[in-house]
């Protein structure tokens, strides 16, 4: 048996079509993301290195342990000393403006989901390809809509990384025990006091590591974007490959990694219901 | 003046045609009939009632017998399939969804068997929650949060979250939540039935202590028929969905008014249900002087159960002097009230 379905043919037609028509669209969604993301570059680079690493490490100091604190001054300071810091807070400032959009558009669509049933069923499997298609097939068409650069890499990293906090919030809200949602109604909660004072609190632990999931993913897309030219450490890697320089490969991942820890353990601290141990 | 709270032909069917099932309702099957015949659930059938004002009303059943749904309806957290429910002659059934948040707001408040404290406030958050909800302004939400908590006796944890607490504690967070919104009415659905029995006793005493600083109209489910007899001006006796009889607890004692109901009471012993402290007559025996500690006879406990007490009553033929756990009189027992209530459990 032999019969050929053309879905490359249809997916190419498609993205032109897209390309045709909704040019002045994409312009648009281009240049606010740009400013999103040179917005928060700018500011992050605007400050001398010695104060946003204080303030990180107050960060950690406040939210976790002073154990913590050392190892972020430590690590940070490392950053420093292979001269990648400029790379850092570029890649720290396209996972925050990606990250920054995800949730914006996650949480509700994750609160719609938890209300409605059926908004949940189509959803669902649309999450499930979000996620499982390779990172690198985001690159092709983001590129071809937005040039290449930092917003086609937040564009493929907003993409990427949406899917847990969707899944989370929705979760979240759905397991608020029965119990107290009775007691919200049974003191005269309207509906959107029901779900700011009584589900998004009881929620939160799964919201935050939602949010938490949404960061890290974010976090392994922006070195991917790099391909497409986002730039940051996931540049340094990829020279590093392109001249086989295992030396400046190594500096890039620790990079990444040093960014990734600090991320997740400070987002993680958020989600313990607000308690601080 | 007619009765505060009234219940009128209010039934309830769970399934997905409602009309179908109210059709076999009506058609007289039972609660196991409808199950077997239909995809029906009988929550409650044909259910009347009139509560007063002030009253302590429970509404006692097995668990099935539909006592939680009857109170959900009351503020229509379940609506009922047929008839109405008035809270000072007002139609609750009828109201739009605002009329209803106001009337749940200020005039119905409920204290859940869970206790449903929200994890992430502390626990004056928790008691201020219902007034902060109704728009109460804060610093005012707050100082009435914590003289409700002074109420029932919990001020030094005010600032401790609901999983730091006891179950006891937190029900105390429940009844204060409930309690501080002055509403008239309160819902209590097996409030007390997760507590140790020590604990459920000293919660019952909280809530008869409340009731006589200000008299509030309670409805009551358990299952518990010490805690029924013990704090009831009236009870309902529920089963299958349907209420079986409507008495205070001596009518329904002396009276059952079949065997379902007899068979529940008759394991009543008024010597273990009750306290020195609950019978005691106000007033003092004679040569005991008031408020002190004086007195011919060597006092009783007001927390001595009445078992306890009977060795000494049958010592005397005076009366026995009750001292409260300040160790002041607070009334006296004489041998026919103590006979009284043995026999017939009227405390009241």
């Amino acid at each position: 048996m032999n019969f050929d379905i053309p879905i490359d043919q249809w997916v190419t037609n498609f993205v032109d079509f897209l390309l045709e028509y909704g040019q002045s669209f994409f312009d648009i969604l281009s240049i606010a993301l740009e400013t999103l993301t040179f917005g928060i570059e700018d500011s992050l680079m605007f400050p001398p290195p010695w104060l946003l690493i204080i303030l990180l490490t107050g960060l950690a100091a406040w939210r976790t342990n002073w154990r913590f604190a050392v190892f972020t001054l430590a690590s940070l300071m490392l950053i420093i000393g292979m001269d990648l810091w400029q790379e850092t807070v570029a890649t720290l400032a396209l996972v925050m403006a990606a990250t920054l959009v995800s949730l914006s558009i996650g949480i509700p669509l994750g609160i719609l989901a938890a209300y409605k049933d059926w908004f949940e069923r189509i959803i669902r499997p649309v999450l499930d390809l979000m996620q499982t298609m390779p990172a690198f097939v985001y690159l092709i068409p983001a590129a071809m809509f937005f040039g290449l650069g930092q917003v086609p890499g937040v564009v493929a990293t907003i993409i990427f990384s949406m899917p847990p906090v969707v899944r989370l919030t929705n979760l979240g809200i759905r397991q608020v025990p029965k119990d107290l949602l009775e007691a919200g109604l049974a003191f005269g909660c309207t509906s959107w006091q029901l779900l700011r004072k009584v589900q998004f609190p009881a929620a939160r632990p799964s919201i935050m590591a939602g949010i938490n999931q949404t960061i890290m993913l974010a976090l392994s897309m922006v070195v991917i974007a790099s391909m497409i030219g986002a730039g940051g450490l996931g540049d340094t890697v990829l020279r590093g490959i392109q001249r086989l320089d295992v030396g400046l490969g190594f500096e890039g991942g620790l990079g990444v990694v040093i960014l990734a820890i600090i991320l997740d353990r400070i987002t993680q601290s958020f989600g313990n219901n607000g308690i601080r141990r | 003046m007619s009765a505060h709270l009234i219940l009128e032909n209010i039934s309830k069917v769970f399934g997905l045609n409602v009309e179908a099932g109210l059709e076999a309702l009506r058609q007289g099957k039972s609660k196991t009939e409808m199950l077997e015949s239909s995809a029906h659930v009988l929550g409650v059938r044909d259910i009347n009632l009139q509560i007063e004002r002030g009253e302590l009303f429970v509404i006692m059943g097995l668990s099935g017998s539909g006592k939680s749904t009857l109170v959900r309806m009351i503020n229509r957290l379940i609506d009922p399939s047929a008839g109405r429910v008035l809270v000072d002659d007002v139609d609750v059934t009828a109201m739009s969804n605002h009329e209803l948040i106001e009337v749940r707001r200020r005039k119905i408040s409920m204290v859940f068997q869970s206790f449903a404290l929200l994890p992430h406030l502390s626990i004056i958050e928790n008691v201020a929650f219902g007034l902060h909800i109704a728009g109460v302004e804060k610093k005012q939400a707050m100082e009435r949060a914590r003289q409700a908590l002074k109420l029932v006796g919990i001020s030094e944890v005010a600032d401790h979250r609901p999983d730091q607490l006891s179950g006891g504690m937190q029900q105390r967070v429940g009844l204060a939540r409930a309690w501080v919104t002055e509403s008239e009415i309160m819902l209590m659905d097996e409030a007390f039935s997760a507590l140790d029995p020590l604990i459920r006793t000293e919660m019952q005493d909280a809530l008869l202590a409340l009731q006589q600083s200000a008299k509030r109209t309670i409805v009551f489910i358990s299952h518990d028929l010490a805690e029924a007899v013990r704090i009831a001006d009236r009870i309902a006796v529920m089963a299958e969905g349907e209420i079986r009889q409507v008495g205070t607890p001596t009518e329904i004692i002396e009276n059952p008014a079949d065997d379902y109901v007899r068979a529940f009471f008759r394991d009543v012993q008024f010597s273990r249900l009750f306290t020195a402290g609950d019978i005691a007559m106000p007033g003092v025996t004679p040569g005991a002087i008031p408020g002190t500690k004086s007195s011919m006879l060597e006092p009783v406990s007001a927390t001595d159960l009445l078992e306890d007490i009977l060795p000494r009553a049958a010592e005397t033929e005076e009366s026995l002097p009750v001292a409260d756990t300040q160790g002041n009189i607070m009334g006296f027992i004489d041998r026919t009230r103590l006979l009284e209530v043995l026999a017939r459990g009227r405390v009241k």
